[in-house]
């Protein structure tokens, strides 16, 4: 595998031999963030891109086509035309909380993409508690979008708002619940080891029957947090008109839309990371010519595609169920996902501690 | 690199993109004055009332029972990573800490609070 690491080094190397060392972790710094910046913006326009081609796929439709190479330019313009509409707010809202929302909504994102391993040595944060803080900071995005319900002063607003911070906190326990029973696997949350650890076998191979109900859990509460699919009450638009971002206009919505769909690439990637094995290629054990062909593709393609085959299997599942009722939504995540999480988790650390696992 | 220094960039990253955004957008966007537009976007005639009122309990029931358990998996974490290490033992004390969790869970159940009335 290559290691990204030694591109960096070799950069802080070059840069520290010329100019003193703290004008070299500025510049980095500085690097470090341009790349961030471009990652994000570049993800959210695959994402909406593909959104449009997978969604058109599903109901026998063509999707974008005239504007650009398969309608591959479609998505700038609508950058474009966002970017061209006025920014409304309206009159009775409660202004600083109206316009704090959007900055607190991509904060809980960035802060969550920027924990993805993509590549070996390509990861900006890789904290020891890699897990707890990607927990931590996506759960902040909550908090944004009860902030844009709440200042909006609109009852659609209100209700989406609420019915989202009900949605959204309940299904974290799920998720936190099934990626638990990854760490009691693996003892460690760092992401990086994490996808170390997964060398000769990926998480749901090796964690067998308690990793596959790990993985189901995660996919189903993954996208309830991201308040998609079957879970798209928040802004459930043949009831609430838009939900929580009603009263924003231009991009300001913009900025939700983005996150939103950031969010659905984070918690992708996620899975793969955790359960499907990051950058590590696919390994059978016996078969050294079809592990070399594998070990030959660079990590950040086994990442890039494991991610996407996640993000298309989520937009399978949005575009095929009904929406639920918020009723029914509680029901699953209380009295199915939470008890059949913590019987799982049990069953995990039955099998490592007796050692069952591969 | 310190992933301290790094989270900072992140955060101003992330401000960054909040702000440049807006910033364009209030740049070249066109802008038109009419009251109409200062008006909650809701069914056309005028708002009854404020949005800022008393809402249904249910879902702060919800908030409440999340409290609980998002605690229990912080603890959970801090085990997680040393279960290894500890065994059986380590099977065994966790059992007793979730049969309480689950316990007030059922609790909850019996009383209702997991029910949307």
């Amino acid at each position: 595998m290559f290691d990204f690491g030694v591109v960096t080094s070799w950069i802080h190397a070059q840069l520290t031999s010329v100019m003193p060392e703290g004008l070299a972790v500025f510049l980095e710094c500085v690097a470090i963030g341009v790349c961030l910046l471009l990652l994000y913006v570049v993800i959210a326009i695959i994402m909406i891109y593909m959104e449009r081609k997978v969604c058109a796929a599903f109901q026998c439709r063509l999707g974008p086509q005239r504007v650009g190479k398969w309608g591959s330019l479609q998505v700038f313009c609508d950058v474009f035309k966002m970017l061209t509409k006025e920014i409304i707010i309206i009159r009775h809202s409660d202004k600083f909380l109206y316009n704090l929302a959007p900055y607190i909504v991509i904060l809980a994102s960035v802060m969550a993409f920027a924990c993805i391993p993509i590549n070996k040595g390509m990861e900006i944060l890789d904290f020891n508690v890699g897990i707890l803080f990607f927990m931590a900071a996506s759960s902040i995005g909550v908090v944004g979008i009860l902030l844009a319900g709440w200042s909006s002063n609109n009852k659609f607003s209100l209700i989406g708002a609420m019915r989202s911070g009900a949605q959204m906190i309940s299904y974290e326990l799920s998720i936190g619940l099934s990626i638990l029973t990854i760490v009691v696997l693996t003892d460690t949350m760092q992401f990086s080891e994490i996808v170390m650890r997964q060398a000769d076998g990926w998480f749901i191979f090796k964690g067998h029957i308690p990793a596959v109900i790990a993985f189901i859990i995660y996919l189903i509460a993954g996208n309830a947090e991201v308040n998609r699919g079957p879970f798209d009450l928040p802004e459930a638009e043949s009831e609430l008109t838009a939900g929580y971002h009603t009263e924003y206009s231009g991009m300001h919505f913009g900025l939700f839309y983005v996150a939103e769909f950031v969010n659905l690439f984070i918690i992708s990637s996620i899975a793969a990371t955790v359960f499907l094995g990051g950058w590590m290629p696919l390994h059978i054990p016996g078969l050294d010519g079809f592990n070399a062909v594998m070990d030959a593709i660079p990590g950040f393609i086994w990442f890039f595609a494991k991610a996407l085959f996640v993000v298309w299997l989520l937009m399978w599942i949005k575009w095929t169920f009904p929406r639920l009722r918020i009723d029914q939504i509680l029901t699953l995540e209380w009295k199915y996902l939470v008890p059949i999480g913590l019987l799982n988790l049990l069953l995990m650390v039955v099998v490592v501690v007796f050692k069952l696992h591969f | 690199m310190n992933n301290f220094v790094l989270l900072v960039v992140v955060i101003l990253i992330a401000i960054l993109i909040v702000a440049a955004a807006i910033g364009i957008a209030k740049l070249i966007a066109p802008r038109s004055y009419n009251p109409q537009k200062g008006e909650a976007y809701e069914c056309g005639i005028p708002t009854r009332g404020k949005s800022w009122m008393q809402f249904k309990v249910g879902y702060y029931l919800f908030a409440i029972l999340f409290l609980m358990f998002d605690v229990e998996t912080v603890f959970l974490f801090a085990w997680a990573v040393v279960v290894q290490d500890l065994g059986i033992y380590g099977l065994l004390s966790v059992l007793f800490f979730l049969l309480i969790l689950v316990l007030g869970l059922a609790y909850a159940w019996k009383k209702g609070a997991l029910e949307w009335k």
